[in-house]
Formats: C-alpha cells, structure tokens, sequence
C-alpha cells in the first residue's frame, strides 16, 4: 500500500506546476497508469480525497487511464498489446518477449483547471 | 467561467528517479556493484545476506550491506557479525525503501573501499517494484515454501528483476517443489531471466551465485559508460 506515498506526490507535482496560477481551480488530473506500474487504482482513489484535502486539488477529480503492457514481438516484427501481465508471449504467435514498450507509466499526463473567463 | 487541459507529463515518481540516476552514478563511480533484493516476508533475505557476505570476505572481497525493515536493527546485528559494514534503515511503517534513505545512509562511508553494496529491501512483493534505488542489478528472492506459483501472482515485481533466486532449496524435497514449474513460471513473467537455486543452510548454488557477482561487477568495471 504505498499509493498514498503515490498521491501525495502526485498534489506536491501539479501544486508546484500550476504556482503563479492560485486562481485556478482545479478540477481534475489525469494520471496514466500502466499495468506493470505496481499500483492499484482502488487504493489511488481511495488515497487521493486524503491526500488533496486542504490543497489547492481539494474537492477535484482523479481519473486514471489505465496503459495495458506492449510488447515487440521479434517473431512477428510487431508491437502487441497484451491482455494481462501474467504471460509475456505475443498474442499472435506465442513468441515469449521481455521486450517491454509499454506499461511501466506512472505520469501526470494534464490537469483541467477552470479559470474566470 | 473556462475550462482548459494543462499538459503536465510529469512522472510521479520523478524525484525519487532523478536520485536513483544520481545514487548509480555514484556507485558506477565507485566501481562498486549494487542490488536491490526484493522478496516476500520469511523468504530468507538475511540468511542468504549473512552468508553471501562471510563467503565474499572469507575470498578477500569488501562486501557492504544496508538492511530495510520497517522497526528493530536486529537484522543489522545479525549481518554485522560477517564483519562487513552494515546499516539499518528503518522504514517506521512505510513498505518499501526510496532512493533519498539509500542516499541518507551513505554518509560517512567511502564507497570506493567497497566492490560489493547489497541493499536489502522491506519484505514486500509489491511496493518496492515501483522504486528504483540505484541498483545495477535487482534480485527477486523466492522460497520453495512459497509456492510455484508466486510470480504468477506477483508479476509486476519478478518483471523487474534481473534475476530470480530460489532459496530453501534444501527443504525442496519436503515441500514437495515443482522446480520445472517454478522455473517456467518465472520465465513467463520474465523472459529470459536466470535463475538461480540456492540453500544459505547447506552453502548449495553458492558457487555459481559468487561467479554471478564476479561476473556482473566485472562487465560493469570494463563497460562503465554503458548504460543500465
């Protein structure tokens, strides 16, 4: 359970990006999260109303994209995409690829803020 | 009243990476080999420790170890008697070990006296995955108590070791372990990823764990500005 060390990072980085802007308000981050990141977005969630409260984030959204884990298959000459972690075999031709290309994120990827017009 | 999208494309873990990269240049400097091991509570970390520890001083290598639990430095005390320096972090609660403690508990040593660092991570399969510490190599420890089954069921961590070690191996037999099993597991989570079976009671595998070592910090002396 170290999400909440997760989202408590996550207020520290957008506070310090969105600083000069006090204004703004904040009304959700997105935040990408691939398969082999080793978090969970239950607990993420779960974290995020303690973690924002009495920040600039208070009362804001968090939405999770959820990045499945892409391989490149050597045997085939592609990239796939794979359904679960438990299993690094192409889904075409069952090749094994610890070729990882996809997966690992755990990004801000944008923050929506409203702001007086 | 407006609503925009601000690109951020921040990683989350940015801090804590940005001193890992530090942490393994220091340590390439150094010329010093790091890895981070990673297992379940009750896996045998410290056993294996202690032993791989008298076994590098006893062939006249400098072996150095920091040990994370979340409370008590008995694990500490315990490898200290290898007579290798040894330090404790203490987590107190949290489940993982960051980049920022490894980099706190260096202070006073000089890295260059040593040719081997093993951190010890808390015993957790699944938070430690997400931090890096430096290292140059991540070990991912099972016991045969454990079952055969346990990369399948902690996939994200034995992704990210670069080599997997099988301990207890002595007690295989009254377990009743499906090596093959445990083998094809790890290698389905892991492509490609060695694996080594070892006893820290009886010393079996070692041998070939020691010529791991030599060989992993050898490749990193001849090929230091590869990068990791």
């Amino acid at each position: 359970m170290h999400e909440l060390s997760i989202v408590q990072s996550v207020v520290t980085t957008v506070t310090e990006a969105m600083h000069g802007q006090p204004s703004v308000q904040i009304r959700s981050v997105c935040l990408k999260v691939g398969a082999l990141s080793g978090v969970v977005e239950g607990a993420l969630q779960f974290g995020y109303e303690i973690a924002t409260e009495g920040t600039m984030l208070a009362g804001s959204q968090l939405v999770v994209v959820n990045q499945p884990v892409v391989i490149f298959c050597k045997q085939c000459g592609e990239l796939r995409e794979l359904a679960g972690i438990q299993s690094f075999r192409c889904p075409v031709c069952n090749t094994p690829s610890g070729d990882i290309r996809q997966g690992r994120e755990l990004e801000i990827e944008s923050v929506e803020v409203e702001e007086a017009a | 009243m407006t609503t925009r999208i601000v690109e951020l494309r921040k990683g989350v873990l940015k801090k804590n990476d940005e001193l890992a990269r530090g942490l393994r240049a220091r340590f390439e400097e150094a010329g010093m080999l790091v890895l981070n091991l990673v297992s379940s509570p009750g896996t045998g970390k410290t056993a294996f420790l202690e032993r791989t520890l008298r076994e590098l001083r006893n062939a006249g290598e400098h072996p150095a170890a920091l040990v994370g639990d979340l409370e008590t430095d008995n694990d500490a005390r315990r490898l200290a008697t290898s007579g290798a320096p040894v330090r404790q972090i203490n987590t107190h609660g949290r489940c993982h070990l960051e980049a920022e403690m490894i980099g706190d508990h260096l202070n006073g040593w000089q890295l260059g006296d040593f040719d081997y660092l093993f951190i010890e991570n808390v015993g957790n399969l699944v938070c430690p995955s997400s931090y890096d510490l430096g290292e140059a190599v991540r070990v991912a420890l099972l016991s045969v108590t454990e079952g055969e089954d346990k990369p399948l069921k902690y996939p994200t961590i034995f992704n990210s070791a670069d080599l997997a070690v099988i301990t207890k191996i002595d007690l295989a037999v009254a377990c009743e372990f499906n090596a093959e099993l445990a083998h094809a597991n790890l290698g389905e989570v892991r492509p490609g990823i060695p694996v080594l079976e070892v006893s820290s009671k009886t010393g079996a595998g070692f041998s070939e764990w020691l010529s791991f070592l030599a060989k992993c910090r050898a490749e990193r002396l001849t090929a230091r500005t590869i990068p990791i």
